[in-house]
């Protein structure tokens, strides 16, 4: 296309998630111009960046980037992947890039791949202004020297710097959802407000179609806004659909903080181009004074065993918070009595799925339950203590009664055995910005040749 | 009883990222929306209650009539993934707002 707009690909809201191969071929027929794919979030919890391991498969990852890697190639044009490995820790980008570099070798490509490192150095951060974003409170360094892993969210200027380094194939750390797309348009000059929001509409690919499982869009972004059609000729783009897209896991569905600055959508005006495309005009992009990276950290907080049972018996389940407040006495007082731990050595929960395990005090039901699956999840120092705890647990969670039985119940145990290792846990403790100089300054750029 | 799913076609929650949690209402019609939107009906301190919230300040409510939406964020009361998080996703804690009884 020769006209002056930037036609962006987002072919599905994470790498690995899967897409129909007609989602790529159809965009490249309406000349897309680049292809953004997000490869990560926190959304799945702390265990991947403190690990510094995918959620995805590998064997998933690898289809999606075969496809993209032979379409990017194909149609010349470059591909972007942001919180590569789904954390964006070095050792994430080091996966994809792997990946990456088996397909081209398979395929017979050659394309120029850029890696780009967003993990941190406590000591490198420590000298660097540090602000909280709310709800924390200032940070203790003390916190930065405990995370196992700390990276820094990039925006769009290193991916930018890697691209005119003449990158054919972007291989990012943790970037903001929103920079992906935002990289090439900004490069080419588009304007920054439509450019901001059509990134963040598009981040999840079909998410703001009225048919999010039929495959990606294409934001097509000018000098006067932008357009935004579904790559499924059976999908649509409605003004509600897109509009709504801007409620999806934000706090503010007005204002987003971008490192550059902020995207502000409240006076944006969503139009009808026909039903399936939707033009976008009025979105604005407040440069901010002070350029921000937000950091991500994770901590190790221990490890953790779990185990499960399960009961039926009416009698019990209509006593069922007796019976729990009863379990979590007796494993403390057995605890102690044959591990000879304290409550700081250990901790643990009891989760009464089938009653009120995942609201607890909030749930508004009261009715009494037909069966419950009785979860102890122990958290202790080292795995071997974690274990032991549930051990000890396991006889109660077998033969447990409810006070006002004379007999012993005998319980149903989902596996053998009862308990499950589950290794380390984490837990998020950084909700910080870093102010910086320059916006590449924390991010290491390596420009690759393949073969 | 009627209750706020009544008048929504989805009423849905999920992180905010791992500090905070958003839940909407996505009300069927304009007159489903007037009733939810309304703050004599629904405003920070019936959030509170419903959420068990201490500090009613840090609740932000967004009334959007163009979408027939009303949008409430707050911080998670447990941080995302922790040994007591029960709802990794925050994906079910729609719930007690989806109950929330209608005024009579």
């Amino acid at each position: 296309m020769t006209d002056n707009a930037v036609r962006v690909l987002v072919p599905t809201g994470m790498l690995g998630g899967g897409f129909p191969p007609e989602t790529v071929t159809r965009g490249l027929q309406l000349g897309a111009d680049v292809i953004a794919v997000d490869g990560g979030s926190t959304d799945s919890g702390p265990y991947y960046l403190g690990a510094g391991v995918a959620k995805t498969a590998r064997a998933a990852v690898a289809r999606d980037m075969r496809l993209l890697l032979r379409a990017a190639a194909s149609a010349g044009i470059p591909l972007i992947i942001g919180s590569c490995g789904t954390s964006g820790t070095d050792s994430g980008v080091d996966w994809v890039a792997a990946i990456t570099r088996e397909i081209l070798a398979d395929e017979g490509l050659t394309l120029r791949v850029a890696t780009i490192y967003s993990s941190q150095k406590a000591s490198d951060l420590a000298a660097l202004p540090i602000r909280p974003l709310p709800p924390a409170g200032p940070l203790d360094p003390a916190v930065l020297d405990g995370c196992e892993n700390i990276v820094g969210m990039m925006g769009h200027e290193p991916i930018v710097a890697a691209l005119r380094s003449g990158a054919d194939v972007v291989l990012a750390g943790r970037a903001t959802d929103t920079a992906l797309a935002a990289a090439y348009p900004l490069m080419r000059g588009m304007p920054a407000g439509p450019t901001w929001h059509a990134a963040k509409i598009v981040e999840c690919g079909g998410q703001c179609t009225t048919n999010p499982r039929a495959g990606g869009v294409l934001a097509t972004i000018d000098a006067g806004g932008f357009t935004i059609e579904p790559l499924d000729p059976a999908a649509a783009c409605t003004p509600s659909s897109v509009a709504a897209h801007m409620l999806y896991e934000t706090v503010n569905p007005f204002t987003m903080r971008e490192p550059a600055g902020t995207i502000e959508v409240g006076d944006a005006v969503y139009t009808a181009l026909d039903d399936r495309r939707v033009r976008v005009t009025g979105s604005r992009f407040d440069p901010a004074g002070q350029h921000t990276i937000k950091l991500e950290g994770a901590r190790l907080t221990g490890y953790q065993t779990m185990s499960f049972t399960a009961i039926r018996d009416p009698h019990i389940l209509g006593r069922i918070d007796t019976w729990a407040a009863l379990l979590r006495t007796m494993i403390t007082e057995w605890v102690s009595n044959t591990l000879r731990l304290g409550p700081d050595d250990y901790s643990f929960d009891i989760r009464l799925y089938g009653h009120d395990a995942i609201l607890e005090k909030l749930d508004p039901s009261a009715a009494p339950p037909r069966e419950v699956g009785v979860m102890l999840l122990v958290q202790a120092p080292d795995q071997e203590t974690a274990t032991a705890v549930a051990k000890v647990a396991n006889p109660l969670m077998l033969h447990l009664p409810t006070p006002d039985m004379d007999h012993l119940p005998s319980l149903a145990f989902a596996t053998s055995p009862a308990e499950t290792e589950r290794g380390p846990a984490y837990e998020f403790v950084l909700n910080h910005v870093v102010e910086v100089d320059s916006p590449v300054g924390l991010f290491r750029i390596h420009l690759e040749e393949s073969r | 009883m009627r209750v706020v799913a009544d008048l929504a076609h989805e009423v849905r929650s999920k992180n905010a990222g791992p500090f905070w949690v958003t839940l909407e209402i996505f009300a069927r019609d304009a007159d489903g929306y007037a009733i939810v939107a309304d703050p004599a009906f629904l405003d920070e301190p019936v959030i509170a209650r419903l959420y068990a919230i201490d500090d009613v300040r840090t609740i932000q409510i967004f009334r959007i009539p163009q979408l027939n939406v009303v949008k409430i964020s707050f911080p998670r009361p447990v941080v995302q993934g922790g040994l007591l998080d029960r709802d990794i996703h925050a994906g079910q804690h729609h719930v007690p707002l989806a109950l929330l009884p209608l005024p009579a």
